[in-house]
């Protein structure tokens, strides 16, 4: 049996790090069960027998958010050996509001007292023994950045394991708060029991008013009214309501404890310079225009400068690859139809989307810098009030700018939000930034039907998209979103120098992620494809597509799009296709269309759509659901293929409406 | 007078914290309690959200969730 264990600690204090640190690159990470909060876990590196859980970063145990709930959940539920508790010590007084509840939980604890490099050279300094003598748990001193003191923490938590001790106090309270927590305390003790909850985080829940915990307690009437009569007591005593009262009396207690063991006698050297940089980066005038430098910089570097080359090196062996391997079957003697599969089944389909993989490292490589550096956090103070409006905060951005690369990491990114509201409608509106794959539609269409205003056609086509995402927004925000926001309370970090193993881990991470999905809802969905593309209703072969079931469907559906002014099968069968890549669009339309040249393939264009048709397709193409690996992505950070199906089908009925109205407004000016 | 009013480069004691539910809770566990002293350290670019520095460290508020916050003794840091 090996012991579980738990870290638990604020935002921006090197929790991952520290994590990353006693872990090594044995991770596994998934989703808490229910809720698509993210979860890692691994044996700590020389220790096989302890597996650590790394919890989501949070500042307190309020039932109000999914990431706290999740935590107190699985402390009280999961029974891990041990707490590790980090703690940034050059901001000890708001981390440690988190470690005196971690602390009336009742579970082992030993705290890591992190950045405390950062403490001694600025010429601060903190007296651990006598923190941790107030404190009563193991204080060790750390620098996770640096690999320092790891080994006695390591020490610290084996000897907990061993001889576990909950922590010797948890009594922070005096006076009326006192008095009412032992009070109640008294009157719910069988309950706690039988329910399983630490009585003093019972009972100091309840006086903050914890609605899980009223509901989980059970309380009978009674109890509810000597729980309110003592509550109102101590608000008339301290003239402070409840919640104000407990959360005063923990800070009041940490000052006390700071003013023992704390000498501070300046700021450190990373705040300073941490206001520096601010001066240029949150600047009233040159903030907007730096970050959207700084965004320009990462899209060229990851799509053309880096991007491009790796991609066709990729392409390459993919080709090559291929090409062996028909060599290998042809001279086996396979049956036609094996090799089609194969070839031009699997690995075009696969393949296609693989070489997407550089790019999608490429962008986690400098998102993982964004994030790590603590810019990600003034990127959110910059542009928070632009999203707002729609119901998101400035951290949703990011996501929805790197949604005009490619959905697949955008939607993978949505992960850095904190809120689980914020999060799930950024995937929804992320794809309706018009992707890079969608260029070559573009790019075919208006070479037919606009060649003197491709650049105008284009440039509306991003607008539509994101004018469509902003009425999404405001749309879900008053419907399936209903309900009040996370709210916008967000520290802003002082800037670090990531740390290189935590950005290599997080590409890593995503590559694997981006890879599996790649060799099975994708690898599916292309054997799929190829079957309706290659058979017909009989299940014979076809020599021709335009006999395949695939085109026969794309018959069967075209009507639908009367409405929208193009009926030709070729264009609902292209549609289809583009679900396997946007960029299949085009290919589909060429070999349906058996033309030979891009003048051919214009001309036979002319027949299937009009200009203003050929508009409303666009605005389809623009809209309509994202491509399948973007599906994949969104199925595993929505953690539900439901919620998936249904943002697919949300974002093709809205391109839908949205290409009837421009249809039918076109034709009474146009037409 | 109120968080949102304060000029940056001034700072005050807190003396009230409103708002409700999920906010209020948020604005007290973040350190945002009677008693402390928060200065106003900056304005994002576009006037809204604001930077404060309180327990040595920097958070970032919404203008309407500061006119929440009541502050006494205001004076330049």
């Amino acid at each position: 049996m090996s012991d579980l264990l738990a870290l638990a600690g604020n935002q921006n204090c090197g929790k991952t790090t520290l994590f990353n640190c006693l872990t090594g690159s044995n991770q596994h990470v998934g989703n808490f069960p229910g809720v698509t909060v993210e979860k890692k876990e691994g044996p700590i590196k020389g220790h096989k027998d302890m597996i650590l859980v790394d919890l989501p970063g949070i500042y307190s145990l309020s039932p109000y958010t999914s990431e706290e709930v999740v935590t107190r959940d699985f402390i009280l539920k999961e029974h891990p050996k041990a707490v590790i508790n980090i703690v940034d010590a050059t901001n000890i007084e708001r981390n440690l509001y988190l470690s005196l509840q971690l602390m009336e939980l009742g579970i082992p604890m030993v705290i890591a007292l992190n950045m405390m490099d950062e403490v001694r050279a600025s010429g601060n300094s903190i007296d651990v023994e006598l923190l941790s003598a107030h404190l009563g748990v193991p204080v060790i001193p750390i620098s996770a950045g640096k690999n320092e003191g790891i080994s006695d923490l390591l020490d610290a938590v084996t000897e907990t394991v061993r001889h576990p001790k909950p922590p010797a106090r948890m009594d922070f309270c005096r006076g009326e708060v006192h008095k009412a927590i032992h009070s109640i305390a008294h009157i719910i003790e069988d309950q706690a029991k039988t329910s399983g909850y630490p009585l003093r985080f019972a009972a100091t829940k309840l006086v903050e008013g914890d609605e899980l915990m009223i509901k989980a307690l059970h309380l009978t009437s009674d109890q509810k009214h000597i729980l309110n009569h003592m509550v109102e007591n101590m608000e008339k005593a301290l003239d402070m309501d409840r919640e104000a009262a407990l959360a005063d009396m923990r800070y009041t207690f940490i000052e006390e404890i700071c003013r023992d063991c704390v000498v501070k006698h300046r700021e450190t050297r990373e705040q300073v310079r941490s206001e520096k940089i601010d001066r240029l980066l949150t600047h009233k005038y040159l903030g907007i225009p730096i970050f959207l430098g700084i965004m320009l910089l990462i899209f060229w570097l990851t799509f053309s400068v880096l991007g491009a080359p790796l991609q066709d090196l990729l392409d390459n062996w993919i080709g090559v690859g291929t090409d062996w391997l028909e060599g290998v079957l042809v001279s086996a003697g396979t049956s036609e139809w094996v090799r089609s599969l194969l070839i031009d089944g699997v690995c075009a389909g696969v393949g296609s989307v693989l070489s997407f993989l550089p790019i999608i490292v490429l962008l986690f490589f400098f998102l993982s810098l964004l994030e790590d550096s603590g810019y990600m956090a003034r990127v959110a103070f910059v542009m928070d009030k632009m999203l707002r409006k729609i119901g998101l905060s400035g951290r949703s951005f990011v996501p929805m700018l790197i949604g005009f690369g490619c959905s697949v990491p955008a939607i993978m990114a949505t992960r850095t939000l904190s809120s689980d509201r914020d999060r799930k409608m950024t995937i929804v509106l992320t794809p309706f930034m018009s992707c890079s794959a969608k260029l070559p539609i573009y790019g075919m269409i208006t070479m037919a039907f606009f060649p003197k205003q491709g650049g105008i056609v284009m440039f509306a086509l991003y607008v539509l998209g994101m004018v469509v995402a902003i009425l999404s927004g405001l749309l879900l925000k008053s419907t399936i979103f209903k309900g009040n926001p996370v709210p916008f309370v967000m520290e802003l970090p002082s800037y670090r120098m990531p740390a290189l193993r935590g950005v290599l881990m997080l590409m890593w991470e995503k590559a694997k992620d981006f890879i599996r999905k790649a060799f099975t809802i994708i690898f599916v969905a292309a054997i799929v494809i190829w079957f309706l593309q290659s058979f017909d209703w009989s299940l014979n072969w076809v020599e021709d597509s335009t006999d395949s079931i695939l085109a026969s469907i794309g018959s069967v559906i075209a009507p639908l799009f009367i409405p929208l002014g193009f009926d030709d099968w070729r264009a609902s069968t292209a549609l289809i296709t583009g679900l396997t890549a946007k960029e299949s669009v085009v290919s589909t339309l060429t070999v349906l269309t058996g033309a030979a040249s891009d003048a051919q393939l214009s001309a036979v264009l002319h027949t299937i759509f009009t200009p203003v048709s050929s508009i409303s397709f666009l605005a389809f193409t623009v809209l309509y659901m994202p491509c399948v690996a973007a599906f994949a992505a969104t199925k595993r950070e929505l953690g539900s293929l439901r919620a998936a199906v249904a943002t697919a089908a949300y974002q093709t009925s809205v391109a839908y409406i949205a290409a009837f109205v421009i249809f039918q407004f076109g034709q009474l000016f146009f037409g | 007078m109120t968080l949102d009013q304060v000029k940056p480069g001034y700072g005050g004691i807190i003396t009230a914290v409103g708002g409700e539910g999920a906010l209020r809770h948020r604005l007290l566990d973040m350190g945002l309690t009677p008693k402390t002293h928060v200065m106003v350290r900056k304005v994002a670019p576009m006037g809204d959200p604001i930077e404060l520095y309180l327990r040595s460290y920097v958070l970032t508020i919404r203008r309407e969730d500061a006119a929440k916050i009541q502050l006494k003794e205001v004076s330049p840091v």
